[in-house]
């Protein structure tokens, strides 16, 4: 099986997740247990309400895809586990300061570091892509609306940024045309700039 | 094909939520209330592909172990759990139980066919202890416990046999991604539990 042939199946692969998520049908769910229904939406719209949240999700995949094996899968499995930590720190009642502002570095980093076409040893990755998730998680682990299940909200959002994470692979796989990996560091420029706007928007 | 089948944990993850204080009416008789009962309940669901991750993981041998342990310990304690007066809190236990095994499901851990099937029996049996208590609460019996020992059994069947044949390099990893997602959920669930508790 040829590479471009297995990029061009990931990809339809991952397209094809995408869209069975979006297209759910969501009203089947008007009759079921009630807030529950709405914990799985709410937890599935919420890293992708927020701009910022998208920027850094899809980074991590679009770096993760820069840096190859392993850091092509291994950012986007820590990632949720330590952005679940983070929730969990925020339902224990654990203040993080600066959360805002974590999420908003965050895209800048990231960002810069898809830009720079960064490559630094896995374990540094980790760390710093450990620490963004962290700011994420506690963000998410404390906006549940009142009355909805928390099982729900957790799989939405979980689900909903491994799925960001898997969009930014996709798009990373960009990277193995000459093209392809000028246009992604364009990208990375572009979520930089973006988490800069955001950075602005916490601190102003 | 394969990638097709790595659609089936990601349907098994957006199916319904559960619904509570009673059996879901499906108008077909007890049997299938309780099957019913089990495809609504995401807790159960994701323990369940999270045991079928791991089974579809280690392979054949394991899977089919698993399959054979999963709903003889789940009818056990099933059966035990309709004895019972009221529903023993063991959320905790049953959050723990599929972190547990959605971590191996990430670290890929090599395990032997006995290792997976007795951990298929054990949260068979705290699943369905579980499962029959809830069952005695609500007035039902010995055929709506049959009705979710075969759904489950059904569930990690099918969701095993679509994985065991994923051999490629990616999609394992795909697989150790969806167990890291059962493992953040648990987190969060811990968090949960932690602050309705408080």
């Amino acid at each position: 099986m040829s590479k471009s042939y297995l990029h061009q199946r990931t990809l339809a692969a991952t397209v094809a997740v995408c869209a069975i998520v979006l297209f759910w049908p969501i009203a089947a769910w008007a009759h079921v247990g009630p807030g529950e229904a709405g914990g799985f939406v709410t937890g599935l719209l919420h890293p992708i309400s927020g701009l910022d949240h998208v920027l850094a999700m899809v980074a991590v995949g679009l770096w993760g895809a820069q840096l190859r094996m392993p850091a092509i899968w291994v950012l986007p499995v820590a990632f949720p586990l330590v952005m679940a930590l983070g929730g969990l720190l925020g339902l224990l009642g654990i203040p993080l300061p600066g959360v805002e502002v974590g999420i908003a570095v965050s895209a800048i980093v990231l960002g810069i570091m898809v830009l720079g076409a960064v490559k630094p040893p896995l374990w540094v990755a980790l760390v710093l892509v450990s620490v963004f998730a962290i700011f994420h998680g506690h963000a998410h682990g404390t906006e549940l609306p009142a009355g909805q299940s928390g099982l729900e909200y957790s799989l939405g959002f979980v689900i909903a940024t491994g799925l960001l994470h898997a969009c930014g692979i996709a798009i990373g796989l960009i990277n193995h045309w000459r093209t392809g990996a000028v246009m992604l560091r364009a990208v990375g420029a572009a979520v930089a700039m973006g988490g800069v706007y955001f950075l602005a928007g916490a601190v102003g | 094909m394969r990638q097709g089948a790595l659609l089936v944990p990601l349907v098994l993850l957006v199916l319904p939520p559960a619904a509570q204080a009673h059996l879901v009416t499906s108008g077909l008789g007890p049997f299938y209330d309780g099957a019913l009962h089990l495809l609504l309940s995401p807790d159960e669901l994701l323990g369940l592909l999270a045991l079928a991750l791991l089974a579809g993981l280690r392979g054949t041998a394991a899977a089919r172990a698993a399959l054979i342990a999963l709903p003889i310990a789940w009818l056990v304690g099933g059966t035990i759990g309709l004895t019972l007066q009221a529903t023993p809190d063991l959320a905790w236990v049953s959050v723990a139980s599929f972190m547990l095994v959605g971590m191996l499901v990430v670290v890929d851990a090599r395990l032997a066919p006995v290792v997976v099937a007795a951990l298929a029996g054990v949260y068979g049996g705290l699943h369905g202890l579980l499962s029959g208590s809830t069952l005695a609460t609500l007035d039902a019996g010995v055929p709506s416990l049959l009705g979710i020992v075969l759904a489950a059994l059904l569930l990690v069947l099918l969701a095993s046999a679509a994985l065991v044949p994923l051999q490629a390099f990616w999609t394992r990893i795909a697989i150790r991604v969806a167990g890291s997602w059962v493992v953040a959920v648990g987190l969060l669930m811990l968090g949960w539990l932690a602050q309705s508790a408080a």
